[in-house]
């Protein structure tokens, strides 16, 4: 069957089944590799992408379910956050092994994206859903700080 | 000259040629044409002017990529911009560990192995640099310098400038010194300062390749359906149903279990699903881990083979005022890791390449070469970025380069991926061992301590491994590492294992041993510290008593000072704890901050002080301490793999086996010890004292010692 929907900007159709998670979409049929399997079953949030404005998990999302919506991945997220996240995690060198931090920086963003002036418990509940088996955890905090502060012209 | 600071993205399409994510989604990594300066195995200079460091030991996220280029830019004095890091290919002759002797990486080695080899290497290059300089500006070579990546030599009329990539074309006849002279540590320019990691970037935005993300031409994507219990056997299995699940290609026997091809990964994980299989659980292990915790805390009573002895702790402990037990349970852990097991292989009639986060890749070339019946030198590994081993993609039986040779075996010339599913992983074993420690210590009057039994039952390691030759005299040091040569005066000391038998497999977890002893004896020394009268820093400090006892107070006399330790009260509820455990040659001290909250224990912060030698990468060090102590923190508060009556695994996914999220992570606040001595392990060594640390402050907090992990049962 066929499906429609936006990625990154390009509308595509694909013949996928409906059922099919988006994940494997996104990773296999669209070669978009940057977004990770780590579970399937909505608990790591490595999978993390941006569904019509909101993060959600592609590895539980049917793929017949974003019929006609738009899907942003790591490789299309643009904007003031998304450079804010992407160089912070950069300086602050968060990542180690590295294989989260897509999921980890497309929650940063959208969550900057909704609450430009976070406090400290906003950040560590906005972050909870990502695991880090590496536990780059006070790292990723410390960079959406950044970010935020970097967003609202503070150094 | 050419002023060429290039960021790593842009060397990666000059040097590949072309990137096209879609068709070829590796950049271009394993195969580079035309690096005309090779002045060793390890280094490679072109014409526009970019070092790239073939690195030997495998980039898991602890940072090899920046630390061994840091060593060779250092002795090279390269400019940081132009240098780029990528994983050696599989080559004994070349790449061997200076440690181990074959191409592996493991043990917190990778830095200290590297330390004189890497250098070696980049002053080597130097030499060549300034010898075709001499040559080709008719001057003296001693009269160049060389700094940021700029040779220049200051005649009284001229000055004379080339970067490494134009001399490039005129190193061609200059032989490199077989002993070039290395700097000293006050020379440092680049060692000791937080250089930024070099991985940094692809992993902030989404373009790192790892295995999984491999992609080859026809390739088709493999599950396995394993036996549910370990030990089990396949009998006989009916693949009609998978066979009929669009996009599965083929199904195949192969040693571990049935295989299904397809065309994508969710079409090989449903194709499995539909496969009707009979397994023969005879000789299957079946008893739950809560029998064999049984078993193995009986055993752990009279444990025979005698690790350490020291003194008499027989007529010590007869004669002790006051002799202490307990008794210490540790259950298996999964490493979870984010990444699962998977890799690629492309075989053709006499060869195979491979992509996959290979760890030990002279075993993983010598598995494949013996599955597939060709030379070693007819496999070719391409060792990817990992996402996350902490020990799992290093197996003593190489089982899964095994896996991945015996799928393409089946099925005959191809491209064939692997992927093991969360829940193929987590069930799957290859586990954290089992453990039980039985303790006993001997007070005297006065609160000393004069004597200390320590039998510890576990699975061994290496026992029916390739490394069974280093079982000695029946002791597998992996099982008892950490609970000998303790630092402190114990004048009648025993240490003894039980060794346990199970088919459940088990392996090597960060840190190893030190997992379990080290929360063993620093938990068991605080209550002999406590019941004795003594604080717990000052009682530790008046202990020690070895060779490096200087290297520990230093440790614990910086993390006391800098958590401001007055004792295990914190007010306000919060009570606190301490350990000191030295690891893979690197000594930690830990303070941590505990309190409890909706009934769990909460970590607000964590003091660390590590001395692991010369301090490479200050930021990495940080980095490895916090997620170290990270690791060792969600085993102690959460982590267990149960084995249920039958033998059956409970717990296949993060949903059930709970690893630590951001909001349990404490603050953390590391100092490192300035050394200029030869640097130590710093992958492995934040683990161990992270779990006494908080379990010495949750008895502060309760009067109850836990004596059985996790520390929140679930």
């Amino acid at each position: 069957m066929s499906i429609g929907f936006t990625v990154n900007g390009v509308y595509r159709e694909l013949e996928v089944d409906p059922d099919k998670p988006l994940l494997w979409v996104i990773r296999e049929d669209l070669q978009l590799t940057g977004t990770k399997y780590g579970c399937g079953v909505a608990q790591c949030g490595a999978c993390t992408v941006i569904i019509d404005g909101i993060a959600q998990r592609s590895c539980v999302t049917p793929a017949g379910r974003v019929e006609s919506m738009e899907v942003t991945t790591i490789e299309g997220i643009e904007g003031p956050e998304a450079e804010a996240v992407m160089a912070a995690w950069t300086e602050v060198e968060v990542a180690q092994c590295g294989y989260c931090q897509s999921g980890q920086v497309m929650t940063a963003v959208s969550f900057l994206r909704e609450t430009p002036n976070p406090t400290d418990d906003d950040i560590v509940a906005a972050m909870n859903g990502n695991l880090c088996r590496c536990a780059t955890y006070t790292r990723i905090r410390a960079a959406v700080r950044q970010a935020a502060n970097s967003l609202e012209g503070r150094p | 000259m050419t002023d060429l600071t290039p960021n790593r993205r842009a060397v990666l399409a000059s040097a590949a040629g072309l990137i096209v994510a879609a068709a070829i989604p590796l950049p271009g990594r394993a195969k580079q044409e035309a690096w005309p300066f090779a002045p060793n195995a390890f280094i490679r200079i072109t014409p526009d002017n970019i070092v790239k460091v073939l690195v030997k030991h495998s980039e898991l996220g602890q940072g090899t990529w920046t630390g061994l280029t840091t060593m060779v830019a250092e002795e090279l004095d390269a400019d940081w911009a132009q240098m780029w890091a990528e994983n050696a290919p599989a080559n004994v002759q070349l790449y061997a560990s200076s440690i181990f002797g074959v191409q592996g990486t493991g043990g917190s080695t990778a830095t200290p192995a590297s330390w004189l080899p890497m250098r070696q290497a980049g002053a080597a290059a130097r030499a060549v640099l300034v010898e075709a300089a001499a040559r080709a500006w008719g001057v003296p070579g001693a009269e160049i310098t060389v700094s940021r990546g700029v040779v220049a030599h200051q005649g009284r009329s001229s000055d004379l400038r080339a970067s490494f990539g134009e001399l490039v074309p005129l190193t061609e006849n200059v032989v490199p010194p077989a002993d070039p002279i290395l700097k000293t540590p006050d020379q440092f320019t680049l060692i000791g300062r937080d250089v930024p990691r070099i991985d940094a970037p692809e992993k902030s935005n989404g373009t790192a390749i790892y295995s999984i993300d491999v992609v080859r031409d026809g390739m088709l994507t493999v599950a396995v359906a394993r036996p549910p219990k370990f030990g089990a056997r396949l009998v006989e299995f009916d693949s009609a149903t998978a066979l009929a699940t669009p996009g599965v290609r083929r199904v195949e026997q192969i040693p571990t279990g049935v295989a299904v091809y397809a065309d994508d990964t969710w079409s090989a994980f449903r194709g499995r699903d539909a496969l009707d299989i009979v397994w023969d659980e005879t000789g299957a292990e079946t008893r739950s881990s809560d029998e064999m915790m049984t078993v193995w805390a009986e055993a752990a009573r009279t444990a025979p083979a005698v690790a350490e002895d020291r003194g008499d702790v027989d007529a010590a402990m007869a004669s002790a005022d006051e002799v202490i037990e307990a008794e210490f349970r540790f259950p298996f852990l999964s490493h979870a890791a984010m990444e699962p097991l998977d890799g690629v292989v492309e075989l053709s009639l006499d060869r195979a390449e491979f992509w996959m986060g290979s760890q030990w890749q002279t075993s993983d070339q010598n598995e494949a070469a013996a599955r597939f019946g060709v030379p070693p030198e007819n496999i070719a590994i391409n060792t990817m970025l990992t996402g996350g081993s902490f020990g799992r993609r290093t197996t003593a039986d190489n089982h899964f380069t095994a896996e991945l040779s015996e799928i393409a075996k089946a099925a005959g010339p191809g491209a064939y991926k692997l992927i093991w599913s969360r829940e193929d992983d987590m069930r799957g074993g290859y586990y954290r061992p089992l453990t039980v420690h039985y303790m006993q210590g001997g007070l005297d009057a006065k609160g000393n301590i004069v004597a200390w039994r320590n039998n510890v039952a576990t699975q061994s390691l290496l026992a029916d491994s390739p490394f069974e030759q280093f079982i000695a005299d029946g002791i597998d040091g992996s099982s008892v590492e950490g609970s000998r040569g303790l630092p402190y005066r114990l004048p009648n000391a025993r240490v003894a294992l039980a060794t346990m038998e199970s088919s459940v497999p088990v392996l090597w977890w960060r840190a190893v041993g030190h997992t379990h002893t080290a929360y063993a004896t620093e938990v068991f020394l605080d209550e002999l510290l406590e019941r004795g009268g003594k604080d717990r820093v000052q009682g530790r400090l008046d202990l020690l008593d070895a060779e490096d006892a200087d290297r520990h107070r230093g440790v614990l006399e910086r993390v006391a000072e800098i958590a401001d330790w007055q004792g295990p009260d914190a007010g306000n509820g919060i009570a606190r704890g301490v350990a000191l455990h030295k690891s893979f040659g690197s000594f930690v001290a830990m303070i941590a901050d505990v309190s409890i909250e909706r009934d769990e224990p909460r970590i607000h912060k964590v003091w660390a002080a590590v001395d692991c030698g010369i301090a490479i990468n200050p930021s990495i060090i940080e980095a490895q301490v916090a997620g170290g102590l990270g690791f060792g923190l969600s085993a102690a508060m959460f982590e267990e793999i149960r084995l249920l009556e039958g033998g059956d695994v409970d717990r296949w996914n993060y949903d059930a086996y709970r690893i630590m999220r951001n909001a349990e992570m404490p603050e953390v606040e590391v100092a490192i010890i300035e050394s200029r001595l030869s640097p130590t392990g710093i992958g492995e060594p934040g683990t161990p004292p992270i779990a006494p640390a908080v379990g010495n402050a949750l008895r502060a907090l309760t009067g109850q010692t836990p004596r059985r992990l996790p520390f929140v049962a679930s």
